[in-house]
């Protein structure tokens, strides 16, 4: 396969636009399968990053020295891309889970996606900071009653939410690395 | 648009013929066009005359070595880091410890046998209080050169990109700020000239994600 991709990679160098062709083909395949394992089902997202990737792939091929192997060079742009989608990502996701209660009041499919998104980050933290983070981010509630229904004061109330922010914004900025 | 169709538009509008860059050359030229630019700087900015008399002395040389190797280090971290998917080396670290080991080794020796007062003579010199600002203004034109070629190669790294380029400058402008120096003394060097290339490289490596995505 490598020897195969680096000859189609030449020749798409040198100008061959038949050459290109097959080659961002046979890439397209195997960067849907690369995305698609770190992208669990998010299929559009995948799709995204194909084409990203594809686009950089085309628009560096200047910088492949064929003197090396082709597919750490493709890969390791494929990684970028990947690291660089996260890294917008999370600045949605904080976003979103700000804005959470008026995203998940409204019935809009596109919206669903981020509903399990914060429903997932939410599973990852302990039942009590849980509860806490889904009465005042998402429920509404204010910060009394929220701690009133977990049974804490407001101060470690507010220090469990905030607490329980920082963790997700790490959770999910870490997921780039 | 579907993936077959953006396929079918790279490979047909833009199918022309491309050379394989050459990173080492690229950064070589805009780092060596930035450290001219350095260099005007600091003639109409300090002015030439001390030039002549510093070029001849034996410690030019060892302020220059240093700076040099510097630099150099930053350059071989760089050319690795502009392509993607390269195994970045020890050649570059190595450069920079063996710089680092006999510059601290020169100012120790030095320091050892002087008197407490021309102990601290030595440490401080003069200048100490411009020197390192003055190294990181004159790595700014360099720094500059260097990003622009970065952009056209494809660093996948970008803050570790941002503090090789940022070395690599730094380590030019010390090169260049030496033949306008006065100071003579390897403690002198080991502090102050390493304080501005170190921060060339933490300013540049702060810069770096930002200049340098693509």
């Amino acid at each position: 396969m490598e020897a195969e991709l680096k000859a189609l990679m030449i020749a798409a160098q040198a100008g061959d636009s038949a050459a290109q062709t097959r080659l961002l083909t046979a890439l397209a395949g195997r960067l849907r399968a690369f995305f698609a394992r770190r992208l669990s089902g998010r299929a559009d997202e995948v799709e995204d990053l194909v084409q990203e990737t594809l686009l950089a792939i085309h628009v560096k091929r200047a910088t492949y020295d064929p003197r090396f192997d082709f597919t750490p060079w493709a890969f390791a742009i494929a990684r970028y891309k990947f690291i660089d989608h996260l890294r917008r990502l999370g600045g949605r996701v904080s976003v979103a889970l700000d804005d959470a209660g008026e995203l998940l009041a409204a019935d809009n499919p596109e919206e669903g996606a981020v509903r399990r998104d914060v429903a997932d980050l939410l599973g990852r933290l302990p039942a009590r900071q849980r509860a806490l983070m889904r009465d005042v981010k998402l429920e509404g509630y204010s910060m009394e009653e929220a701690a009133g229904r977990a049974g804490v004061s407001v101060t470690a109330a507010k220090v469990s939410v905030h607490r329980g922010m920082k963790r997700l914004m790490k959770e999910v900025s870490d997921e780039d690395l | 648009m579907k993936t077959s169709e953006l396929i079918a538009v790279l490979a047909t509008a833009d199918s022309a013929p491309v050379r394989p860059a050459a990173p080492a050359n690229r950064i070589a030229s805009a780092a060596l066009v930035g450290a001219t630019a350095a260099l005007a700087i600091l003639a109409l900015w300090l002015g030439f005359q001390p030039l002549a008399a510093a070029a001849g002395a034996s410690w030019f040389w060892m302020k220059a070595g240093y700076s040099l190797a510097a630099a150099t280090a930053g350059f071989l971290l760089l050319v690795r880091l502009a392509r993607p998917g390269a195994r970045i080396g020890f050649a570059g670290a190595a450069v920079g410890c063996a710089a680092l080991f006999v510059i601290w080794m020169l100012a120790a020796h030095a320091s050892m046998w002087a008197s407490d007062d021309h102990r601290t003579a030595l440490w401080l010199g003069e200048t100490w209080r411009v020197c390192a600002f003055r190294i990181l203004v004159l790595a700014a034109p360099i720094y500059a050169g260097v990003i622009i070629i970065l952009r056209r190669l494809a660093p996948t790294r970008l803050a570790l990109s941002g503090a090789a380029a940022g070395l690599l400058a730094g380590g030019l402008s010390a090169v260049v700020y030496g033949l306008y120096c006065q100071e003579n003394a390897a403690p002198f060097v080991a502090a102050w000239y390493s304080a501005g290339i170190a921060g060339s490289a933490l300013i540049g490596a702060a810069l770096g994600p930002r200049l340098l995505r693509w």
